[in-house]
């Protein structure tokens, strides 16, 4: 089964908000292991079409499957096997990294002995041990980010959702967070993440640029800029971009 | 138990712990309503402004006012004034009512059994104008019967006061203080509860998570309940050693019935949590819908029982109606558990549906 190759796939997804169509007949497939980019201005239709993946937002019509499981009937399923990770961070500020951490691991289920495993060898795993009962509001955004996508990965979920997870980092950050993405790759993790900057969708295996609750580009970022002749991502989109505006 | 459920449940006393300034406000305001409104609600009345006008000056008449002057109830404001300035002192608020003696009472009361003595009463307020001449009629018929012995009256009525033999409206009031300020509480407690988490976009990360919505009500519900059960122990101490409203029936039964009552009030608060979108907007929500119907239809001040019918069915679907019967029973009559099942039932009742209703309502209203 070819199936079994793809980590999401989505075919004619749509979602209306009213007489708005949000996202318009979206169809794509993201291999296992993949690093997959989806791109676009805001209100392009990115945040849209990764909840409806998630599970938190119906589609209205069209298919999608995540780790082969349905989106309209088999949530359930879906829940146990992605994690999610928004621009919010999803924190709490008033409790500590130790408590969060601890919290999450209780939502997925965990038993309290595995809570107690998985908090330990998450704060060796971010060098946090001597901020471990530290108030999270206390920490810098860089580690509140690093700290938000390792509290929703406690479970090991195979597929995971990123929505703009580096807005408001400063670059370094935002470098090192994308050595975090390339490590869970590597260890067969398909990440699925939307970004609004250029320089990211580079590292991309793959990317997808939506404009107008539409996919107009699907390609690896190599190809998209030869189609282009450009030289960096920033020209592609903005050709992209561009060629919408002529087309009206 | 339920490894979910007690996450959630040991997070939300995390975060009530973290703030130990809404904490103190949550346990000393209820105490300081209760200290406020326990001495400024009251039915009973006492010095009143009063002008007495005798026209007569007569030692029957001076008699007569004597008993007047020396109850607690009446202040005298005026005396003798003109009768075209009647209608001011009352206006301008000088005097409430206003006693005007004949001039010829002393003559009429030797001659003729039937004399009239006029009380002009503002009744603007009616419910005062009805003490006022309620206690009028009581001097009166007390000037009678040591004055006019020879009248024969064929019966009286002799009531006995029971369950509040000095019809101390403390009584009446602190028990029904407690109601309206535990349900308040405990609206306002959960109101912003879920409301909170969906604004800060936490809620979004526990709903990608496989917890099902019931443990993220009920999880949220039961720390709440521990804080509103402390409330209830508090302000139930003061009006009991304080206000010095007896317990007469089972203190363990109180305690139980105002753990749902709470947990009604919660569910209430949680429901609103749910269908609002910002922490404001929650609050204000839940203030408004429980305060009014709480004080005004529940039998608070007015009895249920002389409302239009179509309120006494709305009193019906307000928690408070249920509880006021229950604690005022227990606390003033002694009733035990037989004689309030139903009122126990209907607040159960009345929690379940609410708690049904945020359950289902929760996950359509997440979608924006």
């Amino acid at each position: 089964m070819t199936e079994n190759n793809y980590a999401v796939t989505a075919e004619n997804l749509t979602r209306k908000f009213g007489s708005f169509t949000a996202v318009d007949k979206v169809s794509f497939a993201v291999k296992k292991g993949e690093v997959f980019g989806f791109l676009g201005a805001n209100g392009a239709g990115k945040t849209t079409t990764i909840r409806m993946l998630c599970g938190l937002l119906q589609p209205t019509s069209g298919q999608a499957t995540v780790a082969g499981y349905n989106v309209y009937t088999q949530y359930e399923q879906i829940k146990m096997n992605i994690g999610y990770m928004s621009q919010r961070f999803s924190l709490y500020e008033d409790l500590t990294v130790r408590e969060n951490i601890e919290f999450y691991a209780g939502v997925y289920g965990l038993k309290r002995k595995q809570i107690k495993q998985k908090t330990e060898e998450l704060l060796t795993y971010l060098k946090l041990w001597d901020q471990a009962d530290m108030l999270t509001v206390s920490l810098p955004l860089g580690w509140k980010q690093r700290m938000a996508l390792s509290t929703a990965l406690l479970h090991d979920p195979d597929i995971i959702f990123l929505d703009e997870p580096t807005s408001g980092v400063d670059p370094d950050s935002r470098r090192n967070f994308w050595l975090l993405i390339y490590e869970l790759a590597d260890k067969g993790k398909t990440v699925f993440v939307t970004t609004h900057f250029m320089d990211e969708a580079e590292y991309c295996h793959r990317l997808s640029i939506m404009r107008d609750g539409k996919i107009v580009e699907l390609d690896e970022p190599q190809r998209l800029k030869q189609k282009y002749h450009a030289d960096t991502m920033q020209e592609v989109f903005l050709n992209v971009v561009n060629e919408g505006g002529s087309d009206k | 138990m339920n490894h979910v459920l007690l996450s959630i449940m040991r997070k939300e006393f995390r975060h009530i712990r973290r703030d130990p300034q809404t904490l103190a406000i949550i346990l000393a305001w209820p105490v300081i309503m209760l200290f406020l409104f326990g001495y400024a609600i009251t039915m009973e009345m006492r010095q009143i402004d009063t002008a007495i006008v005798d026209l007569d000056h007569s030692p029957q008449s001076r008699a007569f006012i004597e008993r007047v002057t020396s109850t607690d109830f009446f202040n005298v404001t005026a005396v003798d004034i003109p009768y075209n300035e009647y209608e001011k002192v009352l206006m301008e608020r000088k005097a409430r009512c206003i006693l005007v003696i004949p001039q010829d009472f002393a003559r009429k009361l030797q001659k003729n059994p039937r004399t009239k003595i006029q009380l002009i009463i503002d009744a603007s307020d009616p419910n005062a104008a009805n003490y006022i001449s309620k206690y009028f009629s009581q001097i009166a018929a007390q000037y009678n019967f040591a004055h006019n012995r020879i009248d024969f009256i064929p019966f009286t009525m002799e009531s006995r006061l029971l369950f509040n033999p000095d019809l101390k409206s403390q009584y009446f009031f602190v028990p029904g203080l407690i109601a309206v300020i535990l349900l308040l509480i405990s609206a306002l407690l959960t109101s912003i509860a879920i409301v909170r988490e969906k604004e800060l976009g936490t809620m979004e990360q526990i709903l990608v998570s496989p917890v099902r919505h019931y443990q993220i009500i009920i999880g949220k519900a039961i720390p709440y309940t521990v804080i509103g059960f402390i409330d209830a122990i508090i302000i139930l101490a003061v009006g009991h050693f304080w206000f010095k409203v007896p317990i007469e029936g089972g203190l363990l039964l109180l305690l139980g019935t105002m753990i749902i009552y709470i947990f009604t009030g919660l569910s209430f608060g949680l429901l609103v949590s749910t269908i609002t979108t910002s922490q404001r907007v929650a609050m204000m929500a839940a203030l408004v819908s429980t305060i009014l119907p709480t004080i005004m239809l529940s039998g608070f001040i007015f009895p249920v029982d002389s409302m239009p019918v179509i309120f006494q069915y709305v009193s019906k679907i307000i928690p408070a109606t249920h509880f006021l019967e229950i604690i005022r029973g227990i606390m003033l009559k002694g009733v035990g558990f037989g004689e309030l099942k139903t009122q126990i039932g209907y607040l159960a009742l009345i929690a379940f549906v609410l708690n049904a209703i945020s359950i289902r309502k929760f996950k359509t209203n997440l979608e924006p």
